[in-house]
């Protein structure tokens, strides 16, 4: 019994970060309808770039990041407005199809930079860190960290939508992109932060998931599904449906794991098969589409 | 002005033009040497174009569901595979013949295509395409942990299944050559009674009502669902059908292969990527398109393939320009300079006595 209450915590913990992972991708989608096929592409680059840093500056892992979220802002800045605003329009086949290029250029460029061996991202002894909780189970300092950051997130980004002028930019924009042109918003800059502050999200999740697995950088793809699965669980247009969403996730993906542990990766995208097939709209929705 | 002023004129409807019957006579032409390629070129030579055949298929398929029916699908590598798997289970566990097992990888992938997309119909625009995508990694761990068919390693097609398939002898007595040759050439013919059954399937078919309602919904979908288009039983039937053809041409795939894994069968890379980058700069949305991708990812292919991971950089690159510069491919650069047709599906109004004079052509 208690084995199980474990799973379900460790899932829920996990859920954390798959909650981060989809809050970027939910991000880009409810401001400008784009779904970037590269975002788990880039989460596997975010984490190489932080590794990058930590190795040629010898900064431990938090600062590097802390060095890599300017620079993926400017990063997620650029290639919106460069490339990804032209893209942009009814036709839902051009933003796809360049994103499944980029992703495809991210997977390989990382290939031939960092080798197909696999890294972690190592945050000087504190993984093996944990605070036993009674009965045996035990909670690890980073997957509780990863579960605070996540809903910290969450409410950084409903603050921003819902409190903030660029917030207010972001819900004119995705309502009616022409009309906010009209009271003088600058569409294609207020893309441009959007996918900025997503590539931000993304580095953060970059940092517990490269602590928390191994990873090399074919494995981008994955995180993609599951970002995706959480937010379609959770329900299109809600940032905490979108944890709800994550949590779910991470419980099947354990107690599948704790039934057969070749079921784990099965198990989770059978939830959300169930989900879409019983709530095709997820949990909780709030957006119209 | 009045009737009466006008002399009579009569009007047929048409989609034949001089340049298509051309192509009937021409693509006849090159169909026949095909057929009789195995006569006069290598072996090699005989395997190339086997890979351009079932490459352009597989082309054709995806071409249909997102060039036609809006269904922009990530995951169809989810049927080369079970095209595969289906064939190489009819041989290990029932001893079938992989040319029957070929036929039944095509059904049986219809049928996992039925739940499919009552599954994933449910999302819309881009999210389909992610849910495909989910689909296609469903079957591949599915697939994966079937022990009897190697699991995660994968399998090879017992002997059985690879001597003494029917027509083999024939092929063999015909041409001179050992089994695994005549394997080749039997693959070979296969895949181009699939690529070229694939086109003139898909010509027909989008010649037919369904095909105009499929243009319809291509144009706008609220429209023709207001003018009585069953916007989603159309596009189940082009899933299905899709299925179909992608299951068949997986399964001829790994005929000639003649061994199969999860990860080689459901790679988004060999299945997916490639295939979208055939149709993106041939010309999504015709049929000409895939047939002039293809010949270019194979040059591109033949010439930089050594390359590994520059090479897909390269690729993925090309296909992004082109989606930015010209998103209607090379073809629909063509049509736009030369309004050339190669296979007209549009009915055009012509007037018996000067055909010179016809209206612009409407859809």
């Amino acid at each position: 019994m208690l084995s199980w209450i474990d799973a379900i915590l460790q899932g829920t913990l996990l859920g954390g970060l798959y909650a981060l992972f989809a809050a970027g991708l939910s991000l880009m989608f409810g401001i400008m309808r784009l779904v970037n096929l590269a975002h788990g592409d880039l989460i596997i680059f975010a984490a190489f770039i932080i590794l990058f840093i930590m190795d040629s500056l010898g900064l431990n892992v938090f600062f590097a990041t802390a060095v890599a979220l300017p620079i993926m802002f400017t990063v997620g800045y650029l290639l919106q407005k460069q490339l990804l605003n032209q893209t942009l329009g009814k036709d839902i086949l051009p933003p796809l199809l360049v994103t499944f290029g980029i992703s495809i250029i991210i997977q390989n460029g990382l290939l031939e930079t960092f080798t197909a061996d696999s890294q972690r991202l190592q945050a000087f002894g504190i993984e093996t860190i944990s605070f036993p909780i009674g009965g045996g189970i035990a909670i690890g300092l980073l997957p509780a960290m990863t579960f605070a950051t996540a809903v910290l997130a969450i409410v950084g980004l409903n603050w921003m939508m819902y409190r903030t002028e660029v917030g207010r930019a972001f819900r004119a924009t995705s309502d009616d992109p022409s009309t906010a042109q009209l009271m003088g918003i600058d569409n294609n800059r207020v893309f441009a932060i959007a996918t900025g502050i997503s590539f931000v999200v993304i580095t953060i999740s970059a940092l517990y998931f490269g602590n928390r697995a191994q990873f090399d950088p074919t494995i981008g793809a994955f995180r993609l599904l599951y970002a995706f699965e959480a937010v379609i669980i959770g329900g299109l247009g809600s940032l905490w449906g979108t944890l709800a969403g994550g949590i779910i996730l991470g419980v099947a993906q354990t107690i599948g794991a704790k039934v057969n542990p070749e079921w784990q990766i099965l198990s989770g995208h059978i939830v959300f098969l169930i989900v879409l097939v019983l709530r095709p709209r997820g949990l909780f929705p709030r957006a119209v589409d | 002005m009045s009737d009466g002023v006008l002399p009579p004129t009569t009007y047929t409807v048409k989609t034949r033009t001089k340049l298509s019957t051309a192509t009937l006579v021409i693509g006849a032409g090159v169909v026949l040497l095909l057929v009789a390629a195995p006569a006069f070129v290598s072996r090699s030579a005989i395997q190339d174009l086997f890979f351009v055949l079932t490459m352009l298929a597989l082309a054709q398929y995806w071409n249909l569901l997102a060039g036609y029916a809006g269904l922009v699908s990530v995951g169809q590598q989810a049927f080369v595979g079970i095209g595969g798997y289906t064939m190489f289970a009819a041989a290990i566990f029932f001893g079938l013949d992989p040319i029957v097992g070929i036929l039944l990888a095509g059904i049986f992938a219809m049928i996992l295509a039925v739940p499919t997309a009552f599954v994933i119909f449910r999302l819309r625009g881009a999210y389909f395409a992610i849910g495909t995508w989910v689909a296609a990694e469903v079957f591949r761990l599915a697939f994966a942990h079937w022990r009897a068919l190697g699991g995660g390693t994968g399998t090879s097609l017992p002997r059985t299944a690879t001597k003494g398939i029917w027509g083999q002898d024939f092929i063999k007595d015909l041409f001179g050559v050992k089994t695994s040759a005549a394997r080749d050439i039997e693959a070979y013919w296969i895949a181009l009674f699939i690529a070229v059954g694939t086109i003139v399937l898909i010509y027909f078919l989008l010649r037919s009502r369904q095909g105009l309602a499929l243009s319809a919904i291509r144009d706008a979908e609220p429209a023709a669902a207001s003018l009585g288009v069953k916007n989603f039983w159309t596009k189940f039937w082009v899933f299905i059908v899709a299925a179909f053809g992608t299951g068949m041409t997986g399964a001829v795939i790994y005929f000639q292969k003649a061994r199969i894994s999860p990860d080689a069968g459901f790679s988004v890379i060999d299945w997916t990527a490639f295939v979208v980058f055939i149709v993106v700069i041939g010309g999504i949305g015709t049929i000409e398109g895939p047939i002039i991708g293809v010949i270019i990812f194979f040059i591109l292919q033949n010439y930089l393939a050594d390359f590994g991971t520059w090479y897909l950089m390269l690729l993925g690159a090309i296909a992004t320009v082109v989606m930015l510069a010209s998103p209607q491919g090379v073809w629909g650069w063509v049509v736009q300079k030369y309004d050339l047709q190669l296979f007209p599906v549009r009915r055009r109004l012509v007037v018996e006595e000067d055909e010179k004079k016809a209206p612009e052509p409407a859809e």
